[in-house]
């Protein structure tokens, strides 16, 4: 045992000490028990395309033929694009709601905090419903046209108020209150000497942000970050419903393609033979995509606090 | 509080019991969904000892869960060749026709304003059009103002019994598109962007200027979008609405030993429409439960007689008597209870 129990101590604490070993294991077991299930059953997909399936594009039900880089690319495209607008806007928001004045924090982080609990499939009919139509009518030609960003073959001429785009927006706004809230909750740990040291000597309010405060909180803003590219990479409702689903490579910003949970969300119900092996691949992959991104990040970290000389 | 709360709900479990006897559960197409959840809340309303469920959770999921015989009933889309029901010891009938219809987003266009022939309509979904000011969508609307507004193609991005259905009648019209793309429940599409189930496809043509898609013909009315005049196999335009999708439905040759397997698209017949579905319903050749499957026959028969009025309310056709009568034969000459024949 891990403890040694005094002779008069009771056998609760002993009871209890077990229950708690089990319900720690519980996580371990579920996970194995994921990673067991998804490489069982995926076995079919790998043993017909082989290691290539994964960098295969084609996807066709007629043919039997399928391929994973389609709904690996638009996962990663969409993730960037969501991550890529939620950090920034979540490091300044998180900022401004440490410094406001109490009467006006309270409320707009409580707000934020309200953001969070909104269902993902409330996301997608938002999306649905009113972000794609504004999308097509004045975002993307505002982009496309005025600005002439469709010539740049990065964004695409063509846009129908779905796609990548339209999907990382909606994710951006989904992941930002997990952002926020964590960075502002690093914030708020700044030591209040440190801070009022450096307006002492006269550093600006940008100069205590970037320098004190950023440097400070440099662990947990990453730690924000890695917790919503997490939620960004296996987002399913939100972005089925803007996507557009087609399972091919993304071309533009504007295209439309797929992610690898809108595509099981929309087969599994019908999914046969060696469809339903291609959907398990498909989550195997992205569950080592999920452990990968929580594996860098450990090591960056790591990394970041050897270099500050903290370990 | 944790007794109380088991209480209610051992409580709420009693009561869901004796309120209903018998549970039939039924899985399979959306095609068919509306007009089946009228069916069952009618059925249940005057036999309150049954309870029919029917999930549309699409057609092979019904075909899957009765073949796994997670369902008492499957519905399906997408007919299966005798051979397959024979392997499978399933029986198959026909419940419902309907038609799969083209739904448009364009400013200014109204419902049946616009006309598209074959070739045309194959080519708009091999991507080979992109624009509706294409001077061969003009050539088939004289005076019909088309905006210059490129074409979103809107199609099915899950497995689906209407993916099916319009697929065949493309296959059939275009060689290139039976070459290139073929038919089936979910295909490798030339162009365009995928919505989620019928709705799916429908919210995103309602949203999206420019668009065009296909349904079936109920939830086209149900979002009121406007519908596409086709030109059917025997050269004539024609709009869509029951009548065109009975006359479609009225040159099928039904044979109880093929599983009545029929596919309704591309029919000659000057008022047909040329893309007209057949709904079918699987059933086990062999019942385990005699009480579950009289309990399942009464509610087909119901369907097809009593339910009659409310299928055809939703622009479905329902199947004609001779053919009512045929699948009522076949029921009592094919179906066993646990090996007996004659047992119902």
């Amino acid at each position: 045992m891990f403890y040694q129990f005094g002779k008069k101590e009771n056998i609760r604490d002993r009871m209890f000490m077990i229950l708690t070993l089990l319900c720690t294991f519980i996580p371990l077991v579920v996970a194995a028990g994921f990673f067991i299930l998804l490489g069982g059953n995926s076995v079919e997909a790998f043993r017909t395309f082989g290691f290539k399936f994964i960098l295969s594009t084609q996807w066709d039900p007629v043919q039997q033929l399928y391929g994973a880089l389609p709904a690996i690319t638009g996962t990663l495209v969409t993730t960037v694009i969501a991550v890529g607008i939620a950090a920034p806007l979540g490091f300044i928001t998180a900022l401004f709601l440490v410094n406001a004045p109490k009467w006006l924090g309270y409320p707009l982080s409580q707000a934020l905090d309200l953001l969070a609990a909104i269902p993902s499939i409330i996301y997608g009919m938002w999306g649905l419903f009113v972000l794609a139509p504004v999308m097509q009518d004045y975002i993307q030609p505002f982009l496309a046209d005025t600005l002439y960003l469709g010539k740049v073959p990065f964004f695409g001429e063509d846009y129908n108020g779905f796609g990548f785009l339209t999907a990382g927006l909606i994710l951006a706004l989904m992941i930002l209150p997990y952002i926020c809230a964590v960075m502002r909750d690093v914030f708020r740990m700044t030591p209040a000497p440190l801070q009022e040291a450096a307006y002492g000597i006269g550093c600006t309010s940008w100069e205590v942000a970037s320098h004190i405060i950023l440097r400070y909180g440099i662990r947990g803003i990453f730690g924000a970050v890695f917790i919503g590219l997490g939620r960004a990479l296996g987002e399913t409702m939100a972005v089925l419903f803007v996507i557009g689903g087609i399972a091919e490579l993304p071309t533009s910003l504007f295209g439309s393609g797929t992610t690898i949970a809108a595509t099981l969300a929309n087969n599994f119900n019908e999914a046969d033979g060696l469809l339903r092996s291609v959907l398990f691949a498909l989550g195997l992959i992205l569950m080592l995509l999920s452990l990968s991104v929580q594996a860098v990040a450990q090591l960056y970290l790591k990394n970041m606090d050897r270099k500050r000389g903290e370990k | 509080m944790l007794k109380q709360t088991l209480a209610v709900l051992a409580g709420a479990l009693a009561l869901s019991v004796s309120a209903a006897d018998l549970t039939i559960n039924g899985v399979g197409a959306s095609f068919p969904a509306p007009v089946y959840r009228v069916w069952t809340y009618g059925f249940s309303n005057v036999n309150k000892d049954v309870r029919v469920n029917y999930q549309p959770l699409g057609s092979g999921a019904g075909i899957n869960q009765i073949k796994s015989a997670t369902a008492n009933f499957g519905g399906t889309d997408k007919p299966l060749k005798i051979d397959e029901l024979n392997k499978s010891g399933l029986l198959q009938f026909p419940m419902l026709s309907g038609g799969v219809v083209l739904i448009y987003n364009l400013p200014g266009v109204k419902t049946n304003q616009l006309k598209l022939d074959q070739a045309v309509l194959a080519d708009i979904f091999l991507g080979k059009i992109k624009n509706w000011s294409d001077p061969r969508i003009a050539a088939l609307n004289p005076g019909l103002r088309l905006p210059k507004l490129k074409i979103t193609v809107v199609h099915r991005t899950d497995s689906s019994g209407t993916t099916y259905i319009f697929t065949d009648y493309l296959a059939k019209i275009s060689k290139e598109w039976a070459d290139k793309v073929g038919a089936g429940s979910d295909v490798k599409w030339p162009a365009g962007i995928g919505g989620s189930k019928n709705p799916g496809v429908c919210n995103m043509v309602r949203k999206s200027r420019g668009a065009i898609g296909y349904t079936e013909y109920t939830f086209a009315t149900e979002y009121k979008l406007p519908v596409a005049s086709l030109k059917n196999k025997d050269g004539k335009f024609v709009t869509a609405d029951s009548e065109a999708f009975s006359a479609a439905a009225a040159h099928a040759d039904w044979k109880a030993d093929q599983g009545f397997y029929q596919m309704l698209t591309d029919q000659p017949g000057a008022d047909s429409w040329p893309i007209v579905g057949v709904t079918y319903i699987l059933i086990h050749r062999d019942q385990k439960n005699a009480d579950a499957a009289r309990a399942m026959l009464k509610y087909f028969n119901w369907c097809f007689t009593s339910g009659r009025a409310s299928a055809a309310k939703m622009h479905y056709v329902p199947m004609p008597e001779n053919v009512v009568k045929m699948i009522g034969d076949y029921w009592k000459n094919e179906i066993t209870v646990n090996g007996q024949k004659n047992a119902l």
